[in-house]
């Protein structure tokens, strides 16, 4: 459990020592996802070993959002002002972001013959 | 009551009193949401977000000092994000299988998930710092949070955003894609995946296996792609 979360805060840091050193737009954390990616397909037997400790972290994903949510009490006159504009918006982005990715994969796997399930 | 006072003015301004409160908060919002038969609408981090925001009003507690005990919980989505890796390896498989829908179904779905909330908060008349904010909203909150600092936006607002979202897409998923008729349960998980992120990937899960697994693909493949084009956006939007 704790080489596990060693583990991740290792390639966590790697991450921000290459987004950092070599200036990418891309967050930390989001690097180390990619170099732990990677290393698993070099070396499948880390991701069997640190499987159950990721399972824990994700499956209680959620909860990590509430402190930064909480962070809307600073930002309660926006929601006053623009609270209709903003409803709008991330409804109908959400509405249309699922209809285009569902019909997009649809359409192209009818195209390249690829099976239903 | 001059204790009770004294104890107050000793707990407020400790970590450990928000620590405990977000735990109770979340651990409270999920026990309604299982009561509630998984019901999206309860959706236990809005539930315990609502109570939090509440209490600090009322007890008129800065942010800064709840974020002095939350941090330790907000720390923890570093290496979540990184986790995010396993069940995207598990799952090379199916990416395989299905690899061109996959990657033609995330461009098509992130670039229209950000692009739709930028053109509707303008038509709108939304404000530029707002519509950064806006940007990141179906990635991941560790990534959308990353992402909105690093092209000036508000990562708190963002956050905000990610959770609507993470609901919105939860809530409408079913019925939108049955009003579609899309049967595929790949086509379905993976498009809920890449614009609601988690809180989709949690709903999807509790429709089917396939869905859930597909959508958690969905999420991490959106998680890279919006760090890779929200700031090609947000400069355009700028410019």
């Amino acid at each position: 459990m704790i080489i596990h979360l060693a583990t991740l805060l290792a390639f966590q840091l790697l991450g921000e020592v290459t987004s950092r050193g070599l200036d990418l737009p891309l967050p930390g954390p989001v690097i180390g996802m990619a170099l732990l990616f990677a290393t698993c397909m070099i070396w499948p037997r880390l991701a069997k070993t640190i499987a159950p400790t990721t399972t824990v972290l994700l499956g209680h994903l959620s909860l990590l959002f509430v402190p930064a949510g909480v962070g809307v009490v600073g930002h309660l006159d926006k929601f006053g002002s623009d609270g209709a504009a903003l409803g709008v918006a991330i409804i109908g982005s959400t509405v249309v972001a699922i209809t285009v990715g569902a019909l997009t994969f649809v359409g192209l796997r009818k195209l390249t013959g690829t099976s239903h399930d | 009551m001059t204790e009770f006072a004294e104890i107050w003015t000793y707990l407020s301004t400790d970590p450990l009193l928000w620590l405990t409160l977000t735990l109770a908060a979340y651990g409270a919002g999920d026990a309604l949401f299982k009561a509630s038969g998984r019901k999206p609408m309860v959706n236990p981090v809005l539930i315990a977000v609502a109570f939090l925001a509440v209490l600090l009003q009322l007890t008129g507690t800065s942010y800064a000092t709840y974020f002095a005990g939350a941090q330790f919980v907000h720390f923890m989505l570093g290496p979540a994000t990184v986790a995010l890796a396993i069940p995207l390896y598990a799952n090379l498989n199916h990416i395989k299988k299905a690899a061109l829908p996959m990657i033609a179904a995330l461009v098509a779905g992130s670039l229209a998930a950000m692009l739709s909330a930028v053109g509707i908060g303008v038509a709108l008349g939304l404000d530029a710092d707002i519509l950064l904010a806006l940007i990141p909203k179906s990635a991941t909150a560790p990534v959308a949070l990353g992402v909105s600092e690093a092209i000036g936006g508000s990562p708190s607002l963002t956050a905000v955003f990610v959770i609507t979202t993470g609901i919105t897409g939860a809530v409408i998923a079913t019925p939108l894609l049955n009003l579609l008729r899309i049967t595929d349960w790949r086509a379905r998980g993976f498009a809920v995946g890449v614009a609601s992120h988690g809180i989709g990937t949690a709903r999807a899960f509790q429709v089917n296996e396939t869905a859930g697994a597909f959508s958690g693909v969905g999420m991490g493949l959106n998680a890279l792609l919006t760090a890779l084009i929200a700031p090609i956006i947000a400069q355009w939007l700028l410019g």
